[in-house]
Order: structure tokens, then C-alpha cells, then sequence
């Protein structure tokens, strides 16, 4: 099998495709709610505040900083180590950013390898944590269906198959294929599931922020 | 809730007529805007939003009581069914809309992802109520709102009697205590709940006396005079909308500065919050401001208006049940806490409060759908009794009529030994009676 032709084009075409699909498709999600929500949802504009929204998103981006997460502090913790890996190692990995720069001259700041490395260990860690509390916890696992359980475990495998592609503990190529079509595949996940939360949670937090806050001064966090 | 026996529950109508699945269909797509969508689509099943929830805790923490699971499997599978629904998977949903789920927006402080579940279970009671499929008790209340304004269908007449009744009630006592009746350009024009008049007029006259000792200027109309809204908790949106317009039109047209609210929760909410919408206000602000009573009492305290007399102080431990639609959909718990340093001296505040509050578990209309479903109240209640008790409290002040019921009922459900009290009650039985509501014979001796 002739692995350049199949990484040129995984990296070229089909990441210029994956990146216009991420891109362009968080952009349509978020016009479409934006034009409906001009329509059926006034309440967000009758009572909108910077302060309350931005309270809202700030109190749950710190861990602990709100009562939900101080009820369940090793779920959030987890979760929230899980969330920071999962941004962190793919757009600051020596690697990537090689590219970055042999393609547009242009790159994000380098985090040393071994950092990379332990992130990657632990978020497959706490991908197994979050897996394993699915099936534990009674009212969790009710909620929880077979697609819940496939995108966590979309959103692990292009880590796992990286870490391993990096150490080149099996077949090199094969890993690397895999790693970059599972990455892409993710990407497209993102603006169509539940996983659209990376940039939808912005503005649900924010809504609830002035609909509890702003409007009524209640804390919603 | 699997402690309360399998029965047949009655509806509005108890009929086999198939679904009018356009009518859903029309209900589900004008609400179906930016948030539900995103709200549906973005639940990542992480389960946080149940230990929030009173009646999963006070059921066991059964898992299809969380408000994720609740959301789910009402509005959810109509949503993904299109309206394609059955009346059997109605009734499930009754089931969850009215019976597990009294709208006290707790859960949606306590997701990620601010998800607003009772906002989705009050769309679920709406569509269910277009099918016929709405508790029979809370059916025949919004009967009466259409009819005459008010959910006991109190005639006009009768409320006039009985505010005058009250007048001569407290003639032996006080001087000059009034009940003045549609007078306009009044600072507060005073709504109650319809309970008032039937089953405690002495809540009226407490009013009155409040009112007197303060020399305020209020009123109470003869027509928008019923504060609450059992049409908002039936799910019959538009008649919900008239109830809160029936108060805004009057208030208007008396040229009344504000809407003073009773001791009631979820008045405040409805017509100081949900009403406007309802009403089809477009900016979803009240044409006139809406003042809960908790709000008027702690400023004529501060002012002096009305002064406790300090030997009458409660000594008995008190602890304060927050509404929900006071305090965490209201934003008012503040004010209790600052009236009752005037009237008591051991204040014990439960855990969690405020805005944090748990729902006492009569909430959402449970309590007026009546005493069948009792069972369910108490159930999900327990979390509360649990509080309470933990305060030591013998006392519980709470300024909602469902509350009050509700605690009265857990107090012997769950034997804490407490009594429940509003706070008219307690302030005219511990005030300094002003000179001039002294009868003339005091001012001799």
C-alpha cells in the first residue's frame, strides 16, 4: 500500500474538507439558531445582560466555582481536566504545529512533548472515568444511550491512536492513518451532535445567566 | 414514585378520541425556537441536573425522576416523534408534567448547560392540555377564570360582603380600619388569591390592618383582583394570558401605581414574570410594577410605618421557607430575611436557601389538583421535612398559600411538631397598634 498517497491526501484535501466542514458548520448551526431565535425566542433579547451572561460562563469554566460541580467534585474535576486535555493537546503538540508552520508560516505556541504526553494519558483516563460512571450511576446510565457511549468514545479514539502513533508502538502508518481519519471524523462530529456544546454552551450559560441573574438575581451556578 | 398505587388518573376529559395530531404539531413548532432546539440537542446525558431535583431525592433518587429523564420522555419524543403522539404516551406524560415536576426551575442552576427544564415540562403541559389530557381539579379552576375572573368564581358581590364583613370583624379592635373598593389613583391596588375570601377572610382584615396602621393608599378592585393563575399550571396558555391582563387592565384603568401581590408564589411569578409573555406583551415587562407583599412589609418596617412591639418577638425557634416563586424566580428572598429580625428572636435558616432553595413540594398546581394526590406531595416532600427538621424550628414562616398548605401538611405527615404562619399574621399580632387605630376608650385609659 502506498501510504504517501493516502497521508497526502488525508492531509491535504481531506483536511482542507474537514476544516471547511467544522468551520463552515458551527457557522450555519449558530446562524439558523440565531435566525429562529429573532422569531419564537424574544425572551433572550427582552432581558439580555453582558454582566449576568459572562458571570454565568465564568462560574462554570473555573472548577468548583459552582454548586452543581461542588456536589459532584470528582466528576467535575475529571471533567474538567478531560475538556482543558482535549483543547490543549491537539492545538499546542510540537507536531501539529510543524505543520501548521510548513503549510501558511504560521504556529501556535509548542508545549513540551512529555506535557503532551502525560495530557494524552490522562485524558484517556478520564474518558475511562467518565465511561465507567455512565454504567455506574443509576440515573446517569438511564440517560445514556449507545450514542452516547460512541461519541465518547470518538472523541478518545484519535488521541489513543496518536499517542500510540507517536510512541510507534504498533504499525506506524497504519496508526497515523487512522489517527488523522479519526481526528477528522470528530471535527465533522462536532457542528452535528451533541459535541456542538464546545461553542453551544456559550450561549445557553449566558441565557441562563440573565434569564436566573439578570432578571431575577437568582445565581444560576 | 413507585410507593403510590397504580390508579386511573382523571382528566379533564377521559375520552378515546384520537390524538388531533395537528394541534400538536402547531403547539410543538411555535415553541420550537433557538433554545429548546439547542437545549435538546446539546443534553449530554451527564446526569449532574438530578441531585438537584427535590422529588428524585425524596423518591429513593429513582433515575427516571432526574430532570434530564423527565425532560426526555415528555417534550423530548414529542419532539422526535412530530407530534405523532398517542393518548397512552400522554397520560405518561401527565404523569411526569403535573406529578414529578413542579416547575421550580432549581435543575437549570444546576446544568452545565443551563438547560431550562421547566420551560420545557409547561410546553409539555400545554400540549397535553390541548388533548384534553389536564388535571380535572385544575380544568374546573380555569373554567371559573374564564368565567369570572377568578378560580373560585367568587361573584362580585360576594367579595364586596365579605371585604365588608371583615371590616366589621375588626371594628371591636381597631379604629378606622378600612377596605377601600375600586378607589382610583390608589398607590397599591391590592390582588389576592381567591382562597382568601373562602377559607381565611381573616388574611384580608390582617391586610386591612397592615394597610391602616401604615396609611397607605391601596385598593382592592372589583374585577383583577385574583393574583394567581391556575391556567398557567393547567397548560392553557391563552386563558393564562387573560388572567394576567384581566389584574394589568384593571390596574391601568384605576391608575393604580402598583399590583401588590398577597402572601402567594406563584402570582408573583406569573404576573410579574411569566405574565407579560403570556399576555403577548412584547417587551415581557408588566405595563404596571408588580410589588409582592414581603417587599411592602420589610419597607414599612425599616420606615417605621409599622413598629413591632418587642415583648410580642416570636422565642420560638422559626425557621423561613422560601417560595420558589418568591425567592429563586422572584429574586425576593432577601426581604424575608430582613423582617424577620423584627419579629423573632431565634432565626434558623435552612440548608440549602435563597435561591438555592428546595421546592416544599406542593408546587407547579400539585396542591390545587387536591387531596388525591396527596401521596405524591408527601413523597417528593420529604426532602423538605428533612430541612425542617434539621433546623430544630417549631415555626414556619413562609409567604405562599401552596407552601403553607403544603408544610402544614408535611408537619403532620412527617410529625415535626411546627406550626406554619404568614407573616400578616404574625406582624398584627406582635405591632405596636398606632395611636390613631386605637379605639377611643384605650386612649382614655
Amino acid at each position: 500500500m502506498n501510504w504517501n498517497i493516502i497521508y497526502d491526501f488525508l492531509t491535504g484535501p481531506a483536511l482542507w474538507f474537514t476544516f471547511l466542514f467544522f468551520i463552515g458548520g458551527i457557522i450555519v448551526r449558530i446562524v439558523i439558531l440565531f435566525r429562529l431565535s429573532r422569531k419564537k425566542d424574544r425572551v433572550i433579547y427582552n432581558h439580555f445582560s453582558w454582566g449576568w451572561g459572562l458571570r454565568s460562563i465564568f462560574h462554570w469554566l473555573i472548577p468548583w466555582a459552582s454548586s452543581a460541580m461542588r456536589q459532584q467534585p470528582l466528576f467535575s474535576i475529571v471533567a474538567f481536566i478531560f475538556h482543558i486535555s482535549l483543547l490543549a493537546v491537539p492545538l499546542f503538540f510540537a507536531a501539529h504545529n510543524v505543520m501548521w508552520d510548513e503549510a501558511f508560516g504560521i504556529s501556535l505556541w509548542s508545549i513540551p512533548n512529555k506535557l503532551a504526553d502525560w495530557m494524552t494519558l490522562i485524558l484517556i483516563a478520564s474518558a475511562i472515568f467518565l465511561f465507567l460512571r455512565r454504567l455506574r450511576r443509576p440515573e446517569v446510565r438511564i440517560l445514556t444511550s449507545s450514542w452516547d457511549y460512541f461519541l465518547l468514545i470518538m472523541t478518545t479514539l484519535p488521541f489513543l491512536t496518536g499517542f500510540l502513533a507517536y510512541h510507534q508502538w504498533g504499525p506506524y502508518e497504519v496508526l497515523l492513518v487512522l489517527h488523522i481519519v479519526l481526528s477528522q471524523i470528530l471535527l465533522i462530529l462536532i457542528p452535528t451532535t451533541k459535541l456542538g456544546h464546545m461553542i453551544l454552551f456559550f450561549f445557553t450559560r449566558a441565557f441562563i445567566g440573565f434569564e436566573m441573574g439578570g432578571r431575577r438575581g437568582a445565581r444560576p451556578w | 414514585m413507585s410507593k403510590v398505587a397504580e390508579k386511573k388518573f382523571e382528566f379533564e376529559n377521559n375520552t378515546d378520541a384520537p390524538v388531533d395530531v395537528n394541534r400538536v404539531r402547531q403547539i410543538l413548532d411555535a415553541n420550537h425556537g433557538a433554545r429548546i432546539r439547542t437545549w435538546m440537542s446539546i443534553c449530554s446525558r451527564c446526569g449532574l441536573c438530578a441531585e438537584s431535583c427535590f422529588v428524585y431525592v425524596g423518591n429513593d433518587r429513582d433515575p427516571r425522576l432526574s430532570p434530564a429523564y423527565k425532560f426526555r420522555h415528555t417534550l423530548g419524543e414529542m419532539v422526535r416523534r412530530k407530534g405523532k403522539v398517542d393518548r397512552a404516551f400522554l397520560e405518561k406524560c401527565y404523569e411526569i408534567a403535573w406529578l414529578q415536576c413542579t416547575m421550580c426551575k432549581r435543575c437549570s442552576m444546576y446544568c452545565p448547560f443551563g438547560i431550562d427544564v421547566a420551560t420545557m415540562i409547561a410546553i409539555a403541559r400545554s400540549i397535553c392540555h390541548s388533548q384534553g389530557v389536564t388535571p380535572k381539579q385544575l380544568a374546573f379552576f380555569s373554567d371559573h377564570c374564564d368565567k369570572t375572573g377568578n378560580h373560585m368564581g367568587i361573584p362580585v358581590e360576594e367579595l364586596v360582603d365579605t371585604c365588608e364583613w371583615m371590616v366589621e370583624e375588626v371594628e371591636d379592635e381597631y379604629r378606622d380600619v378600612d377596605i377601600p373598593v375600586d378607589a382610583p389613583g390608589v398607590k397599591y391596588m391590592y390582588t389576592i388569591n381567591p382562597r382568601e375570601p373562602v377559607y381565611y377572610p381573616q388574611d384580608i382584615s390582617n391586610a386591612a390592618i397592615i394597610f391602616a396602621a401604615a396609611r397607605e393608599s391601596w385598593t382592592i378592585p372589583t374585577f383583577g383582583w385574583d393574583c394567581t393563575n391556575l391556567p398557567m399550571f393547567a397548560g392553557n396558555r391563552n386563558l393564562a394570558g387573560k388572567q394576567v391582563k384581566n389584574v394589568y387592565e384593571k390596574a391601568q384603568e384605576l391608575k393604580a401605581q402598583h399590583i401588590l401581590i398577597t402572601e402567594c408564589g406563584h402570582a408573583y411569578r406569573s404576573m410579574a414574570f411569566e405574565g407579560p409573555y403570556m399576555a403577548g406583551y412584547p417587551d415581557g415587562k408588566p405595563p404596571v410594577e408588580v410589588v409582592h407583599y414581603v417587599q411592602l412589609l420589610y419597607e414599612y418596617l425599616r420606615d417605621g410605618r409599622i413598629k413591632i412591639d418587642p415583648d410580642k418577638k416570636i422565642k420560638e425557634p422559626i425557621t423561613y421557607q422560601d417560595p420558589c416563586n418568591v425567592s429563586r424566580n422572584g429574586g425576593l428572598w432577601e426581604h424575608a430575611r430582613k423582617i424577620i429580625p423584627y419579629i423573632a428572636e431565634d432565626f434558623r435558616d435552612m440548608a440549602p436557601n435563597r435561591d438555592h432553595n428546595h421546592c416544599c413540594g406542593g408546587g407547579g398546581g400539585i396542591m390545587p389538583m387536591g387531596p388525591d394526590y396527596k401521596p405524591y406531595r408527601m413523597a417528593s416532600g420529604k426532602l423538605k421535612a428533612d430541612q425542617i427538621r434539621e433546623t430544630g424550628a417549631k415555626i414556619v414562616i413562609t409567604p405562599c398559600h401552596n407552601c403553607f398548605d403544603q408544610i402544614n401538611d408535611l408537619g403532620e405527615e412527617y410529625k415535626l411538631g411546627i406550626r406554619t404562619l404568614s407573616f400578616k399574621e404574625i406582624i398584627v399580632e406582635s405591632m405596636i397598634i398606632p395611636d390613631h387605630l386605637k379605639l377611643e376608650t384605650e386612649n382614655e385609659n
